[in-house]
């Protein structure tokens, strides 16, 4: 015989475990809901993070060896250094696309970085330590509008896709710094290095060591002595 | 298309070296791009068979390498200019890795009249021929060893464009253009890079004109032949 208190207790037992799992449940589906709520306020579209405007490209022509300037229109950052990797990003996707004039792999992502910063200048000999100094710090003495060196950093698989020859290897880097110069015309010299270090040569032939002035790789110039 | 160079240290070291290799003996004034060309009493040929060794060169038609095809067009043309009563010194006669300051360095004790530095690509038509894109400058007597050739570059355009017309006269499609290559930079002679590259786009004319095409090959040598006796002509003349 169960004496009365124990089912008493038995049966306030029952309805607490039942009114626990009622409230846990309805935790559960709170949480859920809110899960269900920010995902919702998550942004399904990429913002536009700049407005198109029209871009001049040197495309090049293995063809003929030559440069031509060619319009696109594609958005634009307004930061100078963003505004360069894109330009010339569009510019290795056209030659990354199939029927190409100037065939070479790899497209935008081969431009890992672009680094613009105050050309070197000719400086008495105490003040030449250093070889090129950031553009906010140089601008007290060269001025906001002063001629600017800009370093295009390669991926190295960028170089190791690339043809070699003196021809295809001398037209993709002046397309470069003609494009820059076309978009940028503050740019007026671009080194060019491949996983942040300095080759001697891009595929082979053209040499990565020097210094390339922008000025000499305008359309109709450039590729042509 | 001008280059700044690179450190002055290394500039200053190799001035030297540059000095050593430079012709000796000769008048400044008789180097300088404007004077006259003096008339040679011998007449040397630097043939450049670039890459070789571990640097293969580019991969061509058919898997054949680079250095491969340089080597081997080297020959045949050093087999045409001897016949033509020329001294022909080569950077390479076999597989075998040669750095660039080498080569020029071998050109430089030469005193060659002219130096081709050879090279192949399966890139673009026809031959590709390219001189330094160092400014012309006047003859120093230490001159920097990076660019040495600035006091040439005026005669390597010349050259240049003999063998432009003479490629030209023999059908063959040039292209025209100035670079900055590794080697040819710091030789002290009349400088031209020779790309040879297919005659016709790649899969539009399987009739001739690749670049193992034994034909077309003996047409640019010759033609290359050609223009260097050409050269050695107009050399001579006061």
């Amino acid at each position: 015989m169960i004496p009365r208190y124990q089912k008493i207790l038995f049966v306030i037992l029952l309805a607490a475990s039942l009114a626990m799992g009622g409230v846990l449940w309805y935790l559960l589906d709170r949480a859920h809901q809110r899960l269900l709520t920010g995902q919702d306020s998550a942004p399904t579209r990429a913002p536009q993070v700049a407005p198109a405007e029209q871009a001049t490209l040197l495309v090049a022509n293995d063809a003929d060896g030559s440069l031509v300037a060619q319009v696109q229109s594609l958005p634009l950052p307004a930061d100078p250094g963003a505004r360069a990797r894109a330009v010339l990003g569009k510019l290795l996707d056209l030659y990354a696309a199939e029927g190409s004039t100037h065939p070479v792999q790899g497209g935008a992502v081969s431009i890992a970085q672009v680094f613009l910063l105050a050309a070197p200048e000719s400086k008495p000999a105490a003040s030449q330590g250093a070889q090129v100094r950031p553009v906010a710090a140089s601008r007290a003495s060269s001025g906001a509008n002063g001629p600017l060196l800009a370093v295009v950093n390669f991926t190295s698989n960028f170089a190791a896709g690339h043809p070699s020859g003196i021809e295809t290897e001398t037209l993709t880097l002046l397309s470069i710094c003609g494009t820059l110069r076309a978009n940028l015309p503050r740019v007026a010299e671009v080194r060019f290095l491949i996983d942040g270090q300095q080759h001697p040569t891009l595929a082979g032939h053209a040499d990565l060591t020097r210094t390339y002035l922008t000025a000499e790789a305008a359309p109709g110039e450039g590729a042509k002595p | 298309m001008r280059w700044t160079s690179g450190s002055g240290g290394a500039i200053a070291f190799f001035s030297v070296v540059a000095a050593v290799f430079a012709p000796a003996g000769r008048d400044a004034a008789a180097q300088s791009p404007s004077a006259p060309p003096p008339p040679y009493s011998r007449y040397v040929v630097v043939l450049d068979a670039a890459h070789g060794g571990e640097d293969t060169g580019a991969r061509l038609e058919g898997g054949r390498l680079e250095k491969s095809f340089t080597l081997a067009f080297s020959v045949r043309l050093r087999s045409l200019l001897a016949a033509r009563g020329m001294q022909v010194t080569t950077t390479r006669e076999q597989d075998a890795s040669v750095d660039a300051d080498r080569r020029a360095a071998i050109a430089n004790h030469a005193r060659a009249q002219a130096c081709l530095s050879l090279h192949a690509s399966q890139s673009g038509l026809g031959v590709h021929l390219y001189i330094s894109s160092l400014a012309p400058a006047s003859t120093l007597r230490f001159a920097p060893w990076k660019t040495a050739q600035a006091a040439w570059v005026t005669r390597s355009l010349a050259l240049a464009g003999l063998l432009n017309s003479t490629l030209q006269h023999n059908n063959v499609p040039v292209i025209l253009g100035r670079t900055a290559l590794p080697g040819i930079d710091s030789m002290t002679c009349p400088t031209v890079a020779v790309e040879i590259a297919p005659e016709n786009a790649t899969g539009k004319d399987a009739s001739g004109g690749k670049l193992d095409d034994p034909d077309y090959q003996a047409h640019v040598a010759e033609a290359l032949a050609a223009a260097l006796l050409e050269w050695r002509t107009e050399a001579r003349q006061p």
